[in-house]
């Protein structure tokens, strides 16, 4: 009984609570934030997607859109948004993990683990395809 | 059609879609793969990349609100999200080999299901009886009510688990949340009070469509100029229908009008699936 800070499944609630909506907020702002850019160079093109040809070179890698952000280009922004979007529910996992393991919770910490791993695994079933 | 106008099309659908997906709750993604694709002409793969992300969006910002209520069953989504990902995965990785016309016609089948679906009667159910394994997995919780803390129990894990890997695949493979057929795995299998299985079902699908977004987003078929209007606006069109829904208690009628809605775009999917249009 010498430990009285003691995690619940409460402060777990509110932590997750937390992490997803910071995480929606951001990557939309961030989405946004390179929309206006993107519209705002090339606006006045003519949108053509009715033929799938995948997406922009410069796009299509992490590095390539780190790059992209820096030279400050729409698409690059909101492609990064998105990504942070995707890493939302992602983040969400590992806090909870977190959060199992501060409860001693070993049977969760294993199933949190597992899922991140069956996400992972589809990772790199995508790099591969 | 320039960029702009575009991009102010597919906003203006999306407000709606995620209007009418919140107010249905089929989702936020749902109708907009019929919009963008039977609308203006945008290849299934970028509408399903862009459906992916803003359910993403929705279930992620709906799920936060929900968590700090206390009323989704962490442990239970975290266990079933095992079957959901998996699924989601296969999902995304066997959509490469199947011609987009058949899964256009997957599409309308789906969602004529879920939109006959919600319009069930929801009866709040409570069980008590203990079962073996969801006792082992600590599934058996409790969840706030107006009249004080109610204690449930959780049915025939074995068999909702199966059923969720089924709801991922679709996910993956068809860009949408799955959500309808999620509860109803909760609800009729697993005898799950329905405000639970709701929430549940919410939280669990944001992971589920991280699992496949993964592949879609290294495939390409994310697009930043098509997602960036549908996550913006099926995200705002979803917050202004809960804010809806908050204000009307009986939304009977409009569930009808709106399921009827679904259904005369799911018959065009098929429709043109099947003349191969798609």
């Amino acid at each position: 009984m010498a430990q009285k800070i003691s995690f619940k499944d409460t402060d777990m609630q509110a932590v997750i609570g937390w992490v997803l909506r910071i995480g929606v907020i951001v990557s939309i702002c961030i989405v946004f934030f390179g929309g206006v850019i993107f519209l705002y160079r090339h606006g006045h093109e003519i949108a053509d997607h009715k033929k799938f040809k995948g997406i922009p070179d410069f796009i299509s890698t992490a590095g390539g859109i780190i790059n992209g952000v820096f030279a400050f280009r729409g698409q690059a922004i909101i492609q990064l948004g998105i990504v942070l979007l995707i890493a939302t529910p992602v983040l969400r996992v590992i806090f909870s993990a977190i959060g199992f393991v501060l409860e001693k919770d070993y049977l969760y910490i294993g199933i949190s683990l597992l899922v991140l791993l069956i996400i992972f695994i589809s990772m790199i079933s995508g790099h591969a395809g | 059609m320039s960029v702009i106008v575009f991009t102010l099309i597919i906003l203006v659908g999306a407000y709606f879609a995620g209007l009418i997906g919140s107010l249905t709750g089929l989702g936020g993604g749902f109708v907009i793969i019929p919009l963008l694709t039977l609308l203006l002409h945008v290849d299934i793969h970028y509408a399903i990349g862009a459906s992916l992300v803003s359910v993403i969006a929705t279930s992620s910002g709906s799920a936060a609100a929900y968590v700090k209520e206390g009323i989704t069953n962490m442990r239970l989504g975290m266990f079933l999200e095992i079957a959901t990902t998996a699924g989601a995965m296969t999902g995304a990785i066997i959509a490469v080999y199947i011609p987009t016309n058949y899964i256009a016609i997957l599409l309308g089948v789906i969602l004529i299901c879920s939109a006959i679906m919600s319009l069930r009667k929801k009866a709040e159910q409570v069980l008590k009886q203990q079962n073996g394994w969801a006792t082992k997995l600590k599934l058996n919780s409790s969840y706030p009510t107006a009249n004080g803390t109610v204690n449930y129990s959780v049915s025939k894990v074995g068999g909702g688990f199966v059923v969720m890997i089924f709801a991922g695949v679709l996910s993956g493979l068809l860009g949408i949340g799955s959500g309808a057929l999620k509860v109803l795995a909760m609800d009729s299998i697993m005898r799950i009070p329905f405000k639970v299985s709701t929430t549940t079902s919410n939280f669990m699908i944001g992971v589920t469509a991280a699992a496949s977004a993964v592949v879609y987003l290294q495939r390409g078929y994310i697009d930043p100029g098509i997602s960036m209007p549908v996550v913006i606006g099926v995200l705002v069109g979803a917050l202004s229908g809960s804010k809806i829904l908050v204000h009307t208690q009986s939304s009977g009628w409009l569930r009808w009008v709106f399921a009827v809605v679904v259904v005369f775009l799911a018959s065009q999917l098929i429709y043109n699936g099947i003349i191969g249009r798609i």
